[in-house]
Order: C-alpha cells, then structure tokens, then sequence
C-alpha cells in the first residue's frame, strides 16, 4: 500500500520531467531559429506628467504602429520601450542604461530638455547605443559629436539647435514685425537654461541684422512665479515687442502678461504654446501670442504634416507638442536606417542615419556632417526645416509664417499697442 | 512710481503669503503637528478648483467651492489616515510621534503631488481672474483681481481672528493650544477640538490655493515649495505664534518684491532665506515666538 503511495506520488513527477526535458532542449534551440521574428526595440525617454514628454512617448507609439501595420522592418516588428525620467537628468541617465543592459533596445529616442540629453550624451557614447532627442535644442550637443566625433558620433539632435531657432526668429521677425508692423525695437526675455545661452546669443546678433534694436536682455530663474517686476521693468523701456525664449515657463508669464494689460506684444519661442491645451491651460490669456514651433494643424509643410496631426488628435485627443512631430519622424528614420543596413548595429545606425533624406512631418530632414559645427544636428533652411510661426487668435493657432504656410494674418487684442497706433 | 509699484504688489503677495501660512502655524500651536502635506493640499484645491470651474463648466465661483472643498477633504485625509493614525499607534514611543508626523505627512505631501501630477500633468494652470480688467492707482496699473485677492485674505484672516477670539468653540482651540490636559479635565473632547482645527485649516489652504491659481497660477510641481514658503514664514514669525506669521509673511512678501524689483527677479527668494538662517541663530524662537 505504502509502495503504491510512493509510486503514485512519484509518478507524476517522472511525467513531468519527461515532458519537461524535450521542452527545455526545444526552448534552448528556439532563440536562433525565431530570432528574425523578434521585435526591434528602441527605447524612448519622456515625463509623463509633462504635456512636451507626454507627447515624444505617445507619438513614438503611434510611429512604432504605423511602421508595424506597414509590415515592420525587414520582416520584424518595432516595439518601443518607454520610461519616464520625470525631466531629471539622473532618472534619464539610469533609464538609458537599463534600456542598453536590460531591456537589449537597439536605439534610444528621448527628452527634449537640453540639461537631460547633454547628460545623456556620454553614455550614448559609452555604451556605443545610437540616442536622438527630438527636442533639445542646446547647440552644445552637436558641438561635442563635433569636438569628439570618434567617441560622442551615435548622438544626434533631432531638433533645430538654438542658433537656428533664434535664426528662425529673426527671419520671422524681419519678414512680418519690421516689414509689415514697422516694429524698431525689442527686449529679449529668457529663461535661464542650457538652451536659451546660445538662444540669446544668437538673438543679440541678428535681432539687429533683422531691423529690431536690442533695448534689453533679461534672464530670469526658471522657478519665477510672479513676473510682474519683469514685465514693469520691459514696459519701462518702451519696446515694440517682447521677444520670448521660454520653455520650462510659459503658462505663468502668458496669464500674468494678459492680466496685468502689458501693452506690448509677445513673439519669439514659448514651446508651452505649441501645444494645443495652451489655450485652456491660460483660460484664453494666450490670446496674440506668438510662438516658433515645428508644424502646426492643419498646415500641410509636407503630405505627412497633416494625416499625422489627425491621428494623433483622434487618439489622444489633443495635438502634438512640437517634440510630438519630431520624434514621430525619427523613429521613422530609425527604422529606415536599421532597414537600409539590413542590420541592428549599431555603428551601421549612425552611418545610415547620417545619410537620412527622409520627408517627416516637419519637412525634409537631413543631418551636419562630421565637417559641421553643428554635426549631426537637422539642417535649417528652406525647403528643409525651418519650423513655422504661430499666433493664439480665438482658441486656435493660427499659421502666420513662413508666408506660403500662412493660414491666417497677424491680429492683436486691443489691450496690445503696435507702432501705428503709438 | 516703483515704490509705489513695489508697495502694491508686495501687499497682495504678502498677504496671500500670510493666508497660506496662518493654517499652517494655526494646526501646529493647536495639536502639535507640523503638517508638510500643507503645499499639497493647496495644490490639490487649486487643481481641483481649475478642473471643476472649466472643464466642468461651473464657472469661476462654483470652481472656486469646490476647490475649497477638496481642500478641506485633503486635510481631514491627511488627519484621519495620516496624522491620527500615527498619534494613536501603541508602537510608537510618545517622544517619537512628532517625527513620526512630520515624516509621514511629507511623504503623504509627495503621493499627493505625484498622483496630480499623474492626473492633471505638472504643467501650470490659472483660474480666471475672480474680477477681470485693471485699475490705475496713482499711475500704477494694477489688476483688479490683484486687489480683491488681498482684500479677500484680510477679511478671512479677520474673520479667524473673530472665530478663535469670540466664540466658544474658538476659545476651546485657544485653550488646547495652551494646556490641552487641563482642558480634558474640564470635560472638553480633544479629538473635537483637532476636528475642528483641520476643518478651519482645510477651509484656509483651500482658499489660498483656490487665490494662488487665480494670481499666479499652479502646477502639481509647486506643491514642495508651497510647503517651504510657509514653514519658512511660520519659523520666522515664531512656531505656533498666529500674529508672527502674519507679521513674518510681510517681511517675506517684502523683501522678495523689493529684491525682484530693486536687484533682479532671479534673486528674489535670497534674501529672506538668509535672514531666516539670521533668525535661527540668533532668536530661535521666531520674531513672536514664545518657546
């Protein structure tokens, strides 16, 4: 009895075992022959809680589907692997590594705060893993791959660096402001940040060359919340227009500018208004408000702009932030890379992303070569990228430049004072 | 025309300052808790106030009810899972409780600000100003919201200052910060007395959140500093010591715009940080302190 106890307990465990085995030598042989059909993997970066992050996380998913409902890249599937480094330099830093060590991703997409990718950098480096920001615009980052291309190359910045940023404003600026409103003068406002040094830079240089004269410079701390004393000294000085180089602020200073009546207008960057809650966020304060930004709705820059803005609308309800467009294209560049060298190398990447000519949704984007002080940071110019200018008039963004986007005409709230009427 | 400038806006933010801080010094003298969870309640008001005035569409008073309401629900949360439970715990040493406390009403303060975060992002949103449109006082264009803000803290202030002084129940809290033993003695339920001081409590964070969003704006990111700032000004007027706060909340309201406006933006908290370190060195107990 015993005996049969012992076998019947026993038994099942042989049973077991037996079937186990010929599982385990299967699972062992399986990764070489299935390994064509495991999904690629690229990492990408973003705060959640941030509208900017939200929108690089949520429009590489969107990427990644299109690409797979389009049959994958060479017959494998994009998965993207997400993290939230709630904007902090160190959380980035440790989410790159763990995509590189952990989760075996092939590249990396990731914030748009310039401090978070110049940290990022290094490692990309270190780790030989191809990283692109698609919104960081600090001309420190192509200067390193620039200054140490051997070692920094699988960077690239897939945003308009600050130079070209300020350079975008300036021609805006001369085309419309001292063109069409004979503005003459400006006060730059800026926040202080790795992004806005060179921004200023290249303001105080061809804000002149644009026909506006510089009255003033101020730099403020990023924690400002009351900007009264700002905005009391600029009216001080009597300029035609503010120009703006905010990012991390933007809801604060808008609300304050329109409450307090500050009668001079507002134009420059203030990436918080390219987003489509702006409006809400400020309660309609962002009415007249101009910003730089990469593509704007229903503006077709080129025949992906606006099937994409669409989607993303659909699916989540609001429209993109501009590091939403950009990290869209580069995922897609990525995945056109990886096709083009047949393989996931991860030198073979660079390579082939250093010969993109890919038409995003921003415009045609190619890459500074190794020649350039802006290595592989995308290239600025006419029928390339040059990012568009948007208004706030009545809830929308209207497209106001270049001229041959333009969906609407610049028009100011009464509260505002042009030359003209001076 | 600065000074008067500098006159005007330190006078709003001073006493927007000095509303946000009163609750807080006002819990401290009563039941002994030093509440950091004070900045996440005021965001939670503000964020709630924002939510409910635009995208429920109740407009800029009914927003403004419900902030103060879900200012007051976060404190009686913060008290009743927070504070109470660690007040009453048997396995923590009576000396220790206050720690106990403070620890657990900061880290209470952090979910509070990362579930904000995770429901209404971090960036900042503004509450339609209560009155829109600006004045101009003597040359000075100022919002007229900016002014209602101030006048409306002063007449919450006055009327705490009527609610603790002329009524019994006020008297009882006065007397339970003094010798909250006696006060048992005589028949008095302390746990009734803690109720009511949270309720007034929830009811003034709730209103300077619902105000700070309508001057300034808010985001779930400001919910640290918002703590900071009080216990800042509650230290410098004197733990526990209601009119030093208030007192203490001009200096700090002061010194800031004066330094924004006579130095440079960037500077503005400096200066009273060091008069704080100032303070602790060499009148520990505060500029009304009694301890």
């Amino acid at each position: 009895m015993t005996e049969l106890k012992r076998k019947l307990k026993t038994l099942p465990r042989r049973a077991i075992m037996a079937s186990l085995v010929p599982l385990a030598v299967v699972a062992l042989l399986l990764p070489s022959s299935v390994q064509a059909a495991d999904p690629i993997k690229i990492g990408v970066i973003g705060e959640a809680s941030a509208v900017a992050g939200a929108s690089i996380t949520k429009a590489a998913q969107m990427a990644a589907d299109d690409i797979n409902a389009h049959g994958g890249v060479n017959g494998r599937q994009i998965q993207v692997v997400i993290y939230d480094d709630h904007s902090s330099a160190a959380d980035a830093v440790r989410a790159f590594q763990r995509a590189v060590s952990e989760d075996k991703v092939v590249a990396v997409v990731g914030s748009y705060i310039s401090e978070v990718a110049l940290a990022i950098e290094p490692w990309a480096g270190r780790l030989k893993m191809p990283y692109i920001t698609p919104g960081a615009a600090s001309n420190d980052i192509s200067k390193g791959v620039h200054d140490d291309y051997a070692h920094l190359k699988y960077t690239f910045d897939g945003w308009l660096t600050s130079a070209f940023i300020a350079q975008s404003i300036c021609d805006f600026d001369a085309d419309t402001l001292v063109k069409d409103l004979h503005m003459k003068s400006t006060v730059v406002m800026s926040e202080d940040a790795a992004w806005t040094t060179p921004l200023d830079a290249r303001f105080l240089e061809c804000l002149p060359k644009a026909g506006l004269k510089v009255l003033d410079h101020i730099r403020f701390n990023p924690d400002t919340t009351d900007f009264t004393p700002i905005f009391n000294k600029i009216e001080g000085e009597h300029p035609d227009v503010i120009t703006t180089g905010i990012s991390h602020v933007g809801v604060q200073p808008t609300v304050q500018w329109h409450d307090q009546h500050v009668p001079i207008p507002m134009a420059g960057q203030s990436s918080q208004a390219t987003t489509s809650t702006f409006w809400k966020d400020t309660n309609g304060a962002a009415l007249g408000v101009i910003t730089a930004t990469a593509a704007a709705p229903g503006v077709a820059l080129t025949p992906t702009t606006i099937p994409f803005t669409l989607a993303y609308q659909k699916r989540f309800g609001a429209s993109p932030a501009y590091c939403g467009y950009s990290t869209y294209d580069e995922i897609h560049i990525i995945a056109d890379a990886i096709k083009r060298a047949g393989s996931t190398d991860p030198d073979k990447i660079v390579a082939e992303m250093e010969k993109a000519n890919y038409v995003g949704t921003i415009g045609r984007i190619q890459f500074y070569g190794p020649d350039s002080q802006f290595t592989h940071a995308i290239k600025y110019g006419p029928g390339l990228v040059t990012g568009v200018d948007i208004q706030w008039q009545n809830g929308k963004q209207v497209t106001v430049w270049p001229h041959q986007y333009a969906n609407g005409k610049l028009t100011f709230p009464a509260t505002l004072k042009l030359p003209a009427a001076k | 025309m600065t000074a008067l400038q500098i006159l005007i806006d330190g006078f709003a933010i001073s006493s927007l300052y000095a509303l946000a801080a009163v609750g807080f010094t006002l819990i401290f003298g009563v039941s002994g808790v030093l509440n950091l969870a004070h900045g996440g309640i005021m965001v939670v008001a503000a964020l709630l106030g924002w939510w409910a005035a635009g995208q429920l569409g109740l407009g800029i008073y009914g927003g403004t009810l419900v902030g103060i309401l879900a200012g007051v629900a976060t404190a009686y949360l913060t008290y009743f899972v927070v504070v109470r439970p660690i007040q009453r715990s048997r396995a923590i040493p009576s000396e220790e409780t206050a720690i106990f406390v403070l620890t657990g009403t900061l880290l209470f303060g952090i979910m509070i600000q990362e579930a904000l975060a995770y429901l209404f992002s971090d960036n900042p949103v503004t509450m339609r100003p209560l009155i829109g449109g600006v004045m101009n006082i003597f040359g000075v264009r100022t919002p007229k919201n900016e002014l209602m803000i101030a006048v409306i803290c002063w007449i919450v202030i006055g009327l705490l200052w009527l609610l603790v002084n002329r009524t019994r129940a006020g008297k009882s809290m006065l007397a339970a910060s003094m010798n909250p033993r006696g006060l048992t003695l005589l028949g008095f339920e302390l746990s009734r007395i803690y109720l009511l001081v949270w309720t007034i409590y929830g009811t003034l964070a709730g209103i300077a959140g619902v105000l700070l969003a309508s001057f300034l704006g808010v985001s779930s990111a400001n919910a640290g500093q918002l703590t900071a700032s009080a216990f800042s000004i509650v230290v410098m007027g004197g733990l526990g010591s209601v009119s030093g706060s208030l007192v203490a909340a001009y200096v700090v309201g002061y010194l800031e715009t004066l330094t924004a406006y006579l130095i440079a933006p960037t500077l503005r908290p400096i200066p009273a940080l060091i008069l704080l370190v100032l303070i602790v060195y060499l009148r520990p107990q505060g500029l009304l302190g009694r301890r």
